[in-house]
């Protein structure tokens, strides 16, 4: 599997979008390859999440283009979503259901689980008690914990992330520096967008600064 | 990567949502509580005359089905806009179209089809003659469908805004006219006796028409909406 | 190119419409069943065309800025909402007033004016969708959807009510637009027929023109242009 990851590329190129009157950026030019994070820092405002969007493919750009694997993403969307997981401000999660319930629909869509998958999971991000009430009465920062679940099971080579520390406690923050060390060391490449700074410690991380 | 299959991918889709409707059944129940409670305002409305109930039946019973779907529409995406979950089905290898057609269909299962069972009941109480009552139940049940379809487009479309309520009545009800007027024509013919085939097959061109282009269209039109 | 082209549409209707209203008021014969009161549907009938019209040119020109994201399609789309519905809206007051000494009352369910009526309510439903949402570039691919939607809609819509019309009422109401007409009535129609057409391009021109300007109110060029000028 990882095979396939090392020679996976993301690039964007040109990027420029509009919010109403106000442009948020443009000539944006970034890639990054395997094993490689790029971290998305600026002040409030200054569009990170909108970036993280227009990557994904939920907002069209102005201008500029995305590419994976060489291949435009706006022409084959649907493999390029099968190879990226997005960790959004929100965890979107159904509060009726149980973090498995939530998990294995939106996996169902993705890619068969093996049969302990899920609980090995659950338990690395540490809600292995958790996993059968619904997510509702569960606290913010375990609904973290349940969306980076996803991020795993999902197995995909690059990582999407917005503001993953957000309402995590040290150990949940330390948890997220050590997930995401881990998917790099296997190959993959994260887009993090966060405020502070990130405590992955190893070659190739780089900061893209917006303003 | 190997992704499951299309028909997979709807039953999955399909299997949550019903799940999610039953545990709030109070709430998927409102379209037809509204139903019910909209035919019986007519009775107090006008007079209780078995002729004078008979005559507008067909009438009734259509604007009061148009009117619960205008409702069920609201819920249609909402929740799942609102809680993120729809980012993750748009950011899914899956055809949104797909998913939304199999959120549709669920709706619909729990918002349209009640509609269908409820018909000669209310069609009773309305003295609509009892030989309209199967053809009522046909129409209704191909109706109904085109009526989800059109009202999911059209709650995609407005899913994100805020001022969202009166808007989406406003679009939905002009497309949604020729299905009132096939309908409450077939229950017409059918209380006066007439052959009901021909309506019939227009309700169900109207349906296969939507079932056709509206998937595409809710997908676009939601692919706009979370920009 | 707006501004070049805006002022010939707007001449040529303004002569168009004079001459056909000449033509329509004085020189057409009265019909020998309705009188004088026929010469209404040389506004009547060229409305009735232009509200259709003015809807498929919505409808396109926002189809063909969806599909290959072309700015200026969308303003031309966003102008021609208004010109359209008021159109309809002049087609149906027409109608009616039409109908007041024809029919005696000032509204029927003829099927036409039924079917403009619903046309109304698409137009409105177009405009709302578009108040509704703040930002522009969402709001143009929206209702650029819905005039699809729309657009396809139309001759299902004027199918039902046809069909809903012949069912209920008695054939003996002639349609409006549709008598047998000479050439002496037929000439001014052509003429109206065509300023309106004029005219609509002309409002169509100088809206969309104040639409852009409105949109690109911060880009550069606008900037440049008005500083050179001033």
């Amino acid at each position: 599997m990882t095979e396939s990851w090392k020679d996976a590329r993301f690039e964007a190129s040109g990027l420029e979008l509009w919010r109403g009157d106000r442009r948020l950026f443009t000539r944006l030019d970034f890639a990054t390859g395997s094993g490689e994070l790029l971290h998305i820092t600026g002040a409030n405002g200054t569009g990170k999440t909108s970036l993280l969007r227009v990557i994904c493919g939920l907002t069209l750009p102005e201008t500029g283009e995305v590419r994976w694997r060489g291949q435009a993403v706006a022409r084959s969307r649907a493999d390029f979503h099968a190879e990226l997981t997005y960790v959004g401000h929100r965890e979107s999660l159904k509060a009726d259901l149980s973090a498995v319930e939530n998990l294995s629909f939106e996996l169902g869509l993705r890619r068969e689980l093996g049969a302990d998958d899920m609980q090995d999971a659950l338990e690395t991000v540490g809600l292995a008690r958790a996993t059968d009430v619904p997510v509702r009465s569960l606290s913010a920062g375990q609904k973290r914990r349940v969306a980076l679940a996803r991020c795993l099971l999902t197995a995909a080579p690059l990582w999407i992330l917005d503001e993953p520390y957000t309402n995590l406690d040290v150990a949940g923050r330390e948890l997220v520096d050590a997930l995401m060390t881990q998917h790099l060391q296997g190959g993959g490449q994260v887009l993090l967008v966060a405020h502070q700074n990130h405590g992955v410690r190893q070659s190739g991380t780089r900061t893209l600064e917006m303003s | 990567m190997d992704v499951p299959g299309l028909g997979q991918a709807f039953a999955a889709q399909l299997v949550r949502d019903l799940r999610l409707g039953f545990r709030h059944i109070g709430q998927a129940a409102n379209p037809l509580v509204f139903f019910v409670m909209v035919t019986t305002l007519f009775p107090l409305a006008l007079s209780p005359s078995p002729q004078l109930l008979a005559a507008i039946a067909p009438g009734v019973v259509w604007v009061s089905a148009l009117l619960a779907s205008l409702l069920a529409a609201e819920s249609l995406f909402r929740q799942d806009v609102e809680d993120g979950t729809m980012e993750q089905l748009a950011l899914s290898p899956q055809p949104l179209s797909l998913l939304l057609l199999a959120k549709t269909t669920a709706h619909w299962l729990m918002t349209g089809l009640p509609l269908v069972i409820m018909a000669p009941v209310v069609g009773h109480a309305l003295f609509l003659p009892g030989e309209a009552v199967p053809t009522t139940m046909a129409a209704l049940a191909l109706a109904t469908p085109t009526l989800s379809l059109v009202g999911g487009m059209m709650a995609a479309l407005t899913v994100g805004l805020r001022r969202g309520g009166g808007l989406l009545s406003l679009l939905i009800l002009p497309v949604v006219m020729p299905v009132l007027i096939f309908g409450a024509r077939a229950t017409d013919m059918a209380s006066g006796g007439m052959e009901t085939s021909g309506v019939l097959s227009l309700l169900a061109a109207l349906m296969l028409l939507a079932l056709s282009l509206s998937p595409l269209a809710m997908a676009a039109a939601m692919r706009i909406s979370l920009d | 190119m707006s501004t070049t082209l805006a002022p010939w549409f707007g001449w040529l209707a303004l002569l168009l419409i004079v001459a056909g209203t000449i033509g329509g008021l004085f020189l057409a014969p009265a019909d020998y069943q309705q009188g004088d009161g026929f010469r209404i549907i040389y506004v009547h009938v060229p409305s009735a065309w232009l509200s259709m019209f003015a809807y498929v040119v919505m409808a396109s020109s926002a189809a063909v800025g969806l599909i290959w994201r072309i700015k200026l399609c969308h303003s031309l789309a966003a102008a021609a909402a208004p010109v359209g519905a008021s159109f309809t809206f002049l087609a149906l007051a027409t109608g009616s007033i039409w109908g007041k000494p024809m029919w005696g009352t000032w509204w029927v369910w003829d099927a036409r004016l039924t079917a403009e009526l619903v046309l109304l309510f698409l137009y409105f439903g177009y405009m709302a969708l578009r108040a509704a949402i703040d930002d522009e570039n969402r709001a143009d691919r929206a209702s650029a959807l819905l005039a699809i939607i729309g657009v396809i809609n139309i001759p299902i819509i004027k199918y039902s009510v046809e069909w809903w019309n012949t069912l209920h009422q008695p054939a003996t109401i002639s349609k409006i637009g549709k008598p047998s007409i000479d050439t002496e009535m037929l000439i001014p129609l052509l003429l109206m027929w065509l300023g309106f057409t004029c005219y609509f391009f002309f409002l169509l021109l100088v809206r969309g023109r104040a639409e852009i300007l409105s949109r690109e109110r911060n880009k550069q060029w606008l900037k440049d242009a008005l500083g050179a000028t001033s």
